[in-house]
């Protein structure tokens, strides 16, 4: 008995309209009405929450302020005094990130005859693969194709994605599904081994591919088994605070950080992966997120100091749905698969108010307006106002057990806190969810930096400035796989990197010192502080 | 902090704190004054980093919980389990089969279960651990398979094993075996993925890639639904 007695009056409104709600569905968005609840609601359009940056190689350039925050920072080491040139690693390919990205990568990379290493700042698989829900796309039915996966994603993407990143992202899509298969990773399947799929927002085809409610850490589990069975050599706890270049400037390293000795490390590397995620930790505009405790946008950082150029670094993604009450749930993700399977976005009065599968970005800002200024909200004993999510109607459309068999972690996540999704509605509001932006890179994962890539969220330009779901699942996959394999093929080519250096650095204190920005500014963050003050 | 919320006392590691009483146990901790290292990944339920033995006092019941998913209450007597140093065994995939024979090899531990139950009452996700792995030992990897799935790894189980059997580690391998050999093999992504491979796509894309972005929304907006 979660809610409230006040909810539960409220609630009543929901159950009242539920009939008339079946069979009937809600119209889709025209594409000028799209256009204008974004420019209306969507916080990327707000001016407010933006500043140009002043140091650095996309200087002038639009960012999120909190992420100019950690950008406009000093390093970690300046003032540290360290020997560059002893190395307590040397190895080929050097993969900093233990998600999905730098696994595949790490996965990849070594298949194809380099000595891999590792790193990772908290444990590997602690990464928001772990957590991605719902699914992954690929078109693999026979009423797809990659060109109609590539629609979707272009034009979910508002059409700014890098053509050479879709095409990479659809046309590997079937290869990585086929590749996870042969991995032994259990997706849903009919008896015959048909893989079920499902729509997702802003798809044409039903080609969501899912391992019940927990794709992500299914995927995640299956890769890290695979790496340690390969013997891949993996250090947790030991984040990369900086990248260290060889003479010629390119990309040689980096300088670890063991987050319970606090030494610093050498690892000299001929290619260097940057597959450290994304920065719904830094709280964009005050919203609560759902992202893993480890997302600080640390590898942007690292990247942008080094010299890589960013793209769409003010492109954030809000999930449309994050929990919002009881308040241990607020900002903590319900999967798109609740709406995938028929769930409804309804306002105060029961009524349905924007097409339950629109884009995100789209769905996201027709949910802030309705309780921003057509103040037809839900009110929370907590003070905000939310929208309901009929979770119970997925139990009228598909059959009792529906919930059971394909959310048990969403059943189990709001059971814990005393609400029954089977009979009772979700209480839901946008969740900061997703960097749709990050570090330049092109079909091979490569960076503006010559020897350093980037896979997984903190690389951009894949989905332009909205990403659908499920594409994400596949893009940390797709350029993880890219990246370890062309970062190995170009470590074979090279001799080992000689006179590292830390210069970068100087210049770009000079540059901080110049703008004026405070010392005490400090980055990568590695860490979220929540302590009370 | 909200006018009416309660507080209550809990006892991280044996010291004191009050703190307010809708927080879990992670939020609580961190209310205290820890930043923490160990013991907090996705804050969600996934990942299982977050495994904590509590006891309420005057009580004499050890409980256990994940710290992101457990609410705090009034004498609470907590500590984390941050690392668990269970064994995993390595194999390669393609050389084994999904037989009692093979998985004894790996993990022979298994199979000297005493049906004492304790992982399965110890299991923050509800899981019968002690039926999955008494479907391993039967070699029904399907029904282990699917009965393990919700599984987070977090070492609870382990922790509390007499036969010393690290389960999480016993069901990802049934799972994969499941998963590889038992389960068919989706014949049409198969041939799709021949279809990449021998360029059946590459001419339509390459005039996607090319189209002009009013082109594109064209083709956008006025594409099928199925």
């Amino acid at each position: 008995m979660a809610y409230t007695p006040q909810l539960r009056e409220l609630m009543k409104k929901v159950e009242e309209t539920r009939p008339s709600r079946v069979g009937n569905p809600f119209p889709r968005m025209t594409p000028e009405e799209r256009q204008e609840v974004l420019k209306k609601f969507h916080p990327d359009y707000n001016e407010e929450g933006f500043r140009e940056i002043r140091v650095g190689v996309d200087k002038g350039k639009r960012m999120p302020t909190e992420m100019a925050d950690v950008i406009e920072a000093y390093s970690r080491l300046k003032g540290v005094a360290l020997d560059l040139n002893t190395f307590d690693y040397d190895v080929d390919v050097l993969i900093i990130g233990g998600g999905g990205a730098g696994a595949s990568a790490a996965l990849e990379a070594q298949a194809a005859g380099a000595e891999v290493l590792l790193v990772t700042k908290l444990r590997f698989g602690d990464a928001n693969t772990m957590m991605a829900q719902g699914g992954i796309q690929a078109a693999d039915k026979p009423n797809d194709s990659p060109g109609i996966h590539y629609l979707d994603v272009v034009g979910g993407g508002r059409f700014e994605n890098i053509p050479e990143l879709a095409r990479a992202l659809v046309m590997d899509a079937p290869l990585v599904i086929a590749w996870l298969e042969k991995l032994g990773t259990m997706f849903d399947k009919k008896e015959d081994g048909t893989m079920i799929t499902i729509h997702g927002g802003g798809t044409s085809r039903k080609r969501m591919h899912a391992a019940r409610d927990y794709t992500g850490a299914e995927i995640m589990r299956t890769l890290r088994d695979e790496a340690y069975n390969r013997g891949i050599k993996v250090i947790e706890f030991c984040p990369a605070v900086e990248l260290l270049l060889d003479k010629q400037g390119r990309a040689a390293g980096a300088v670890l950080y063991n987050l319970e000795t606090e030494q610093y490390y050498i690892a000299r590397a001929k290619t260097v992966i940057i597959a450290t995620g994304g920065s719904g930790r830094l709280h964009y505009r005050g919203f609560p997120t759902s992202n893993h405790y480890g997302a600080t946008a640390d590898g942007l950082v690292m990247g942008y100091r080094a010299g890589a150029k960013t793209i769409y670094a003010d492109s954030i993604q809000y999930h449309p749905t994050g929990g919002a009450y009881p308040p241990q749930l607020l900002g903590l993700l319900v999967t798109e698969k609740t709406r995938g399977l028929g769930a409804t976005p309804l306002n105060v009065k029961g009524e349905q108010f924007v097409y339950h599968l629109e884009t995100r970005d789209v769905e996201s800002s027709a949910i802030i307006r309705e309780c921003k200024e057509r103040k037809l909200g839900v009110p929370l004993p907590t003070g905000i106002d939310a929208v309901w999510l009929d979770s119970p109607l997925i139990e009228q459309i598909h059959g009792e057990g529906t919930i059971e068999r394909q959310l048990p972690a969403m059943l189990r996540q709001f059971a814990r806190f005393g609400v029954d999704i089977r009979k009772e509605p979700m209480l839901i509001y946008p969740t900061l969810h997703y960097q749709n932006g990050g570090l330049l890179i092109n079909e091979n994962g490569q960076s503006t930096i010559e020897n350093l890539y980037v896979a997984g969220e903190t690389a951009g330009g894949i989905h332009g400035t909205n990403r659908l779901m499920g594409n994400s699942l596949l893009d940390i996959l797709v350029f993880g796989r890219r990246a370890g394999r062309h970062a190995a093929a170009k470590s074979k080519e090279m001799a080992a990197p000689e006179g590292l250096n830390l210069d970068h650095l100087e210049q770009y204190h000079r540059e901080l010192d110049q703008a004026g920005i405070g010392a005490e500014r400090v980055s990568p963050m590695l860490l979220p502080r929540y302590t009370h003050r | 902090m909200r006018d009416g919320i309660g507080t209550v006392d809990i006892y991280v590691m044996g010291k004191q704190y009050r703190v307010p009483e809708t927080l879990t146990i992670l939020e609580a901790m961190e209310y205290a004054g820890y930043q923490m290292k160990r013991g907090c990944g996705c804050r969600a339920g996934f990942c299982g980093a977050c495994a904590t033995v509590y006891r309420i006092a005057g009580d004499f019941e050890l409980k256990v919980g994940l710290a992101c998913q457990t609410k705090v209450e009034q004498g609470m007597y907590l500590a984390q389990i941050p690392f668990f140093p269970g064994r995993k065994a390595i194999f390669n995939l393609e050389e084994i089969k999904p037989s009692v024979a093979d998985f004894a090899q790996l993990y022979p531990e298994v199979f000297r279960c005493l049906g004492c139950s304790s992982c399965t009452k110890v299991c923050p996700q509800d899981i019968d651990v002690m039926q999955y792995i008494a479907y391993i030992q039967r070699g029904d990897f399907a029904k282990a398979a699917d009965l393990s799935f919700d599984c987070l790894m977090c070492g609870l189980c382990v922790s509390r094993c007499p036969a010393h059997i690290v389960h999480y580690n016993a069901a990802l391998t049934s799972r994969r075996l499941y998963s590889r050999y038992l389960a068919k093999p989706d014949a049409f992504l198969a041939e799709r993925v021949r279809e990449i491979e021998n360029g059946a796509f590459d001419a339509e894309l390459q005039e996607l890639m090319e189209s002009s972005r009013e082109r594109l929304q064209e083709l956008y907006n006025s594409r099928e639904i199925e």
